[in-house]
């Protein structure tokens, strides 16, 4: 296994500081609170550690490419990209504003976003085609596809798996952030997923299952790539739904949230384990 | 009453109304418990919901289906061609937050050629309530006619009490000689502000809220291009194929002509943020609407902007 670049805390300080930024866009029109809190520590990990992606090599052709397919937690993705500097932090303060290009659901306008999203299921297949190109001119980028787990219910996902394992693109890695909801409930209780692996497994990709919170199982699983020479790469990252927030993790009526200002301060001091928020704000009807 | 009722009271009355929904439970919250197995979720799975629909209607059901507006009529699109227009079933889709009713969601959610898309499959009809109040005076004929329909959902709450709805007549709410807007949806709302202030100015100002666009009222749009000596579309949709491309179809047809102003979304997405501010920035308030009729900025101050009742 390559050594890993950053200690355990290194990790932990950033992603606090993009739950922090998260915690803040979920007021005032708010945003996809509880879906975006799960990818928090699989983003930060692959752009601190795994991927080849800078603020500096964003038109390089042989750089990595990172797809966020499930477009709505894209709150993770601009916390992440703000405390790495591909974007200024004070953009964040123009969430939903039309000085900026900061809304809910992921654009070019925004440096390090490859392609928009919004839509479920339409990335797996660009992150196919960009694979395929980069197997076509035989550059050695590895391709990221950042799934949802509700987002497999449609169809284009499964179609993608089958493209891929047919042009044997093990350039190609499909994470699935496996936060057990989709919008109103738990996976399982309406579209059940499970064996998840063994699905992706006899569609003819290499799959690992591991904890998507914890950084070691995280390294250990990136670090094997490419798990099988001529396959496609399944990671699934097993995640809590709004991670860092006791008051709102794994509820399934908060997924999408607009918090007081009150209660996005109190919020702020949960994150830091310091306080239990009491939330009176309506629970929004998700759709 | 609210969608939810109206639709819970329609299933309960008729056993053969079977509710779908592919994880779009915004309009149907309450239904599951009370419909039981007439309540299905297929997940998030647009075309394989309007697939079964047809399968459900093939054994006599009458499917009323649910997604957002633009995963329904484009996701689907090729099943709502094929499996219900070709066959023509008495499917029903509701598309929730079209137009500028997605918001700060951006142009993956913008259902902005909806009415275009749809209307152009044989056998589909087309409809568009201004308010809450206009869509449930409009979906109980909507829901009882024998042919698969599109409605553009909209809950928000206006105040105005329509006229009951025929299939394919518009609303007729004033008759004006200098000017009549032509609109639908969302943009009624911001019409009668318009209407308001034009009148202010000392025009005589027409309104129609054209409901149900296909079948379309022909009568009322060439009666309009007869007697005013302008005719605004408004639409929060693309120029193409939308109210302004019917209405041409009708003047064409029948070989005559107007003055015609379209105020819609030319050829771009338009700009995702919260629906005030959308509205301002697109130009599609009353009074911007107002004073691009005039020609010129009045004092008129328009009034302050109802916030959108689901955010997402």
């Amino acid at each position: 296994m390559e050594n890993i670049k950053h200690t355990n805390q290194e990790f932990e300080d950033i992603a606090l500081k993009v739950r922090e930024h998260i915690v803040r866009m979920s007021t005032a029109g708010g945003c996809f609170t509880g879906a975006s809190l799960s990818a928090v520590d699989l983003v930060v990990y692959l752009y601190t550690e795994f991927l080849n992606i800078t603020p500096f090599n964003l038109n390089d052709p042989n750089r990595d490419y990172l797809f966020l397919s499930k477009g709505h937690d894209v709150p993770a993705l601009y916390g992440t990209l703000s405390e790495l500097g591909f974007l200024q932090k004070s953009r964040l303060e123009k969430h939903l504003s039309l000085d900026d290009h900061i809304y809910w659901h992921p654009n070019t306008h925004i440096p390090g976003v490859e392609f928009h999203s919004g839509s479920l299921g339409h990335l797996p297949s660009v992150a196919l085609g960009v694979a395929m190109d980069i197997k076509i001119g035989g550059g050695d980028n590895k391709v990221i596809c950042i799934m949802g787990d509700g987002e497999l219910n449609e169809g284009s996902c499964w179609e993608a798996v089958l493209v891929a394992n047919a042009y044997q693109l093990d350039n190609l890695i499909f994470v699935i952030d496996r936060n057990h909801f989709q919008a109103n409930m738990r996976t399982e209780d309406l579209i059940p997923l499970e064996p998840l692996a063994q699905k992706f497994e006899s569609f003819g990709a290499a799959v690992k299952r591991i904890n998507g919170h914890n950084y070691t199982e995280l390294h250990e699983a990136f670090c094997a790539y490419p798990f099988q020479k001529g396959k496609l790469n399944v990671v699934i990252a097993d995640t809590v739904r709004g991670k860092g927030l006791p008051s709102i993790q794994e509820r399934a009526d908060r997924w999408f949230c607009n918090f007081s200002a009150d209660e996005i301060s109190q919020l702020l001091l949960e994150l830091h384990g310091e306080h239990t928020t009491s939330l009176t704000s309506e629970t929004l009807i998700v759709r | 009453m609210t969608y939810e009722e109206l639709l819970t009271a329609t299933a309960l009355s008729n056993e053969q109304v079977i509710v779908m929904t592919a994880e779009n439970r915004a309009l149907v919250r309450n239904l599951p418990a009370v419909l039981g197995k007439r309540f299905i979720d297929t997940g998030i799975t647009e075309q394989t919901m309007i697939g079964a629909a047809a399968g459900l209607a093939l054994r006599n059901r009458i499917p009323v289906v649910h997604a957002l507006a633009a995963f329904l009529t484009m996701r689907a699109f090729e099943f709502v061609r094929t499996d219900l227009g070709i066959a023509n079933l008495p499917v029903k889709l509701s598309g929730f937050i079209p137009g500028l009713l997605s918001d700060a969601n951006g142009p993956t959610h913008q259902a902005i050629e909806d009415i275009s898309i749809m209307r152009g499959i044989p056998n589909v009809t087309v409809f568009a309530p201004a308010d809450e109040d206009d869509l449930v005076k409009m979906l109980p004929q909507i829901w009882q006619s024998p042919n698969p329909a599109y409605t553009r959902i909209n809950t928000r709450k206006t105040g105005y009490e329509h006229e009951p709805f025929e299939l394919g007549k518009a609303e007729i709410v004033s008759i004006g000689s200098d000017v009549t807007i032509l609109t639908y949806g969302l943009m009624f709302e911001q019409a009668l502000i318009a209407i308001d202030i034009l009148k202010n100015e000392g025009l005589s100002v027409g309104l129609v809220n054209m409901r149900s666009l296909k079948p379309v009222d022909e009568a009322v749009i060439l009666q309009t291009a007869a007697s005013s000596n302008l005719i605004v579309t408004l639409e929060d949709h693309f120029l193409t194929g939308g109210l302004y491309t019917i209405v041409a179809e009708v003047l064409l047809q029948y070989q005559t002509t107007a003055k015609v102003l379209p105020i819609a979304l030319n050829e771009r997405w338009f700009r995702p943020a919260l629906l005030p501010d959308v509205l301002q920035n697109e130009g599609f308030t009353g009074k911007q609407i107002a004073e691009k009729i005039l020609g010129y900025q009045t004092g008129h101050v328009q009034p302050t902007l109802l916030t959108p009742e689901f955010s997402e």
